[in-house]
């Protein structure tokens, strides 16, 4: 073990950063081709049939127990899929713009895999005791980084339906970009309030994930074991939609809603280059569920007012093993612990895709500009106003009174829309 | 080393970009370019840790200005050689722009005092530090600047908004 370690310490920075990097990747490609296995058999589950449950390898059958539950799972499916993709002839339409179109599938890949290195997914103990985050790289302003690269996805969009020289790409590439424009403000707003509560006067501000993470994982009933979904809802509920509308799933697909565009602006594109928009998605949607976990559900902290350190401290001293406060086994269960919550929370992003039939585009913009926005602001100002008050300890009285206000504003935007419509 | 030879890879990165977006008969080309070229500069920033600016570079304008650059660009779908290059507007326009940059230059060789090395200290600027310098020393700019982008976004919306007619009120 030790030896390992002193080999790992040996090696110059790049090397070290290449290996971490592979890791992850070759954590997250797995996880994104599961999910695609895993969102056929809930599709299915959800429509009352089996789902893939054929394709085998014809020696498979031979072995007792395993071979039959494999291939009811449909794991060969998932195999048989990615090998056609890498084997099927890839296609190049005679009126695409060449270099775009070869460009839109490379460019979907890299704000998706590029977003993952800072996003942190677990923490060990280090020498002091304290916790140490596992991240690829701890920036200062995290949060930013991630919505500057993640918004270039928008471009991949974009050139895809403009190099398809076609119609319906076309259509759906411009629904894609405007959409993601439109979403990406509500979502920024609407995660200000945490960085606004975590970044008290007197501290360093920072904008790091790990940050956020440490701001959930007080003890006992205190505000700072409480995760921030429960005190702040609002915030939560945009950050979620705008990050469906983000990850352009159901119901916000319009980039690609089959029925009135065919493929959306991945009409014209086959095999590999069909693949990599595929992988994409689901990396989106894996960072976007690991940004709510970190932001809103306590990070790698197993439950509310349970962080981390105290598990582990309690199971160490129920079960009096050294290894339990080892870094390594400290790391492997933040991070499945990590990872559980990401995959619970895709396998909601897919319940919903198949529950939610999809919104007609004007109704997008609509919620977006009109409902989400607005929202976003207000919740942010009233969260502004009542971090300062209790800040200047000016008692409940004035909490309430925040509060009060701030729901009677609601009330009043809800009513003040539907007498304009009644004009 | 590396140091330098990043640094000389993105200056050219952005100066042939910047070129680029000029020179390019293709529009899409030139927008292309252009985000390009806000990635290198993205990049200087991070060489002097200004980790900060460069994401708010990225997610501000390679984010959402030249996205909606192409947008509009496709939407108008100007092919190339549809439109005169040169009218005698754009002409004397760019003519007063390189004159104006030109003088730009020569005050700033001429007159300016640069410090031989970048002053300490600076390093590690955390987000905290700009927040105190935006809110105190740079306040009146900031809101001026916020106001000229208010009044440019009601420019658009008065553009932009049909106005009604009493056939319109069916």
């Amino acid at each position: 073990m030790n030896t390992i370690v002193h080999l790992w310490n040996s090696l110059p920075l790049v090397p070290q950063m290449i290996i971490k990097g592979l890791a992850v990747i070759g954590v997250m490609f797995p996880i994104g081709g599961a999910c695609s296995l895993i969102e056929r058999k809930v599709s299915a589950k959800m429509q009352g049939r089996p789902g893939p449950n054929r394709a085998m390898p014809f020696w498979f059958a031979w072995v007792p127990v395993l071979g039959p539950f494999l291939q009811r799972l449909g794991l060969f499916h998932l195999m048989a899929d990615g090998a056609k993709m890498f084997f099927k002839e890839d296609s190049l339409p005679g009126h695409v713009n060449k270099f775009y179109f070869l460009l839109a599938p490379v460019v979907a890949m890299i704000p998706a895999l590029t977003t993952v290195t800072v996003v942190p997914f677990g923490a060990y103990l280090g020498d002091g005791g304290q916790l140490v985050p596992l991240v690829l790289a701890n920036l200062d302003v995290g949060i930013l980084a991630v919505f500057a690269v993640s918004s270039l996805g928008v471009y991949s969009l974009i050139l895809a339906g403009w190099a398809s020289n076609s119609k319906y790409p076309f259509l759906g590439g411009v629904r894609a970009s405007a959409q993601l424009i439109s979403y990406e403000l509500s979502m920024t707003l609407s995660v200000l309030p945490v960085f606004l509560w975590i970044n008290a006067p007197g501290g360093t501000g920072s904008l790091s994930f790990f940050h956020v993470v440490q701001a959930q994982s007080g003890t006992g009933l205190s505000w700072d074991g409480a995760w921030f979904i429960f005190y702040m809802p609002v915030s939560a509920v945009v950050f979620l939609v705008s990050l469906f509308a983000e990850t352009n799933r159901l119901p916000f697909d319009m980039a690609e809603g089959e029925a009135d565009l065919v493929g959306g602006f991945h009409t014209e594109y086959g095999s590999m280059k069909w693949g990599l928009f595929f992988v994409a998605e689901y990396s989106h949607m894996m960072v976007g569920s690991g940004m709510f976990i970190l932001l809103f559900l306590g990070g790698w902290n197993p439950l509310p007012w349970l962080p981390l350190a105290s598990l582990v401290g309690w199971l160490h001293h129920v079960t009096g093993w050294a290894f339990t406060v080892a870094p390594v086994f400290v790391g492997v269960l933040s991070i499945a612990i990590f990872l559980g919550k990401v995959l619970g929370f895709i396998f909601g992003f897919m319940v919903v895709r198949w529950t939610v039939p999809r919104f007609r585009y004007d109704q997008v913009m609509k919620l977006g500009w009109q409902k989400l926005l607005p929202l976003a602001i207000g919740n942010l100002i009233f969260y502004a106003l009542m971090i300062a008050a209790i800040q200047l300890n000016l008692g409940w009285p004035t909490y309430l009174a925040l509060t009060a206000g701030a729901i009677a504003a609601l009330a009043i935007g809800l009513i003040v829309p539907r007498r304009q419509r009644a004009l | 080393m590396a140091h330098h030879l990043l640094f000389y890879t993105l200056s050219f990165l952005t100066i042939a970009c910047a070129v680029l977006v000029v020179v390019s008969k293709n529009t899409v080309n030139a927008a292309m370019f252009l985000l390009l070229g806000l990635v290198g500069v993205a990049g200087l920033f991070v060489m002097l840790d200004a980790a900060l600016l460069a994401f708010v570079l990225l997610l501000v304008y390679a984010g959402a200005v030249v996205a909606l650059f192409l947008f509009i660009i496709m939407l108008l779908d100007t092919t190339p050689g549809s439109m005169k290059p040169f009218k005698t507007s754009t002409i004397v326009a760019s003519a007063i722009g390189a004159a104006l940059l030109m003088l730009g230059f020569v005050s700033l060789r001429e007159r300016a005092v640069l410090p031989a090395a970048a002053p300490g200290g600076l390093v590690n600027v955390t987000l905290k530090a700009y927040a105190e310098q935006l809110f105190t020393t740079y306040l009146l700019p900031v809101q001026i600047v916020g106001f000229m982008l208010l009044i440019a976004m009601l420019g658009v919306i008065v553009l932009s908004k049909k106005l009604h007619t009493p056939e319109d009120a069916s």
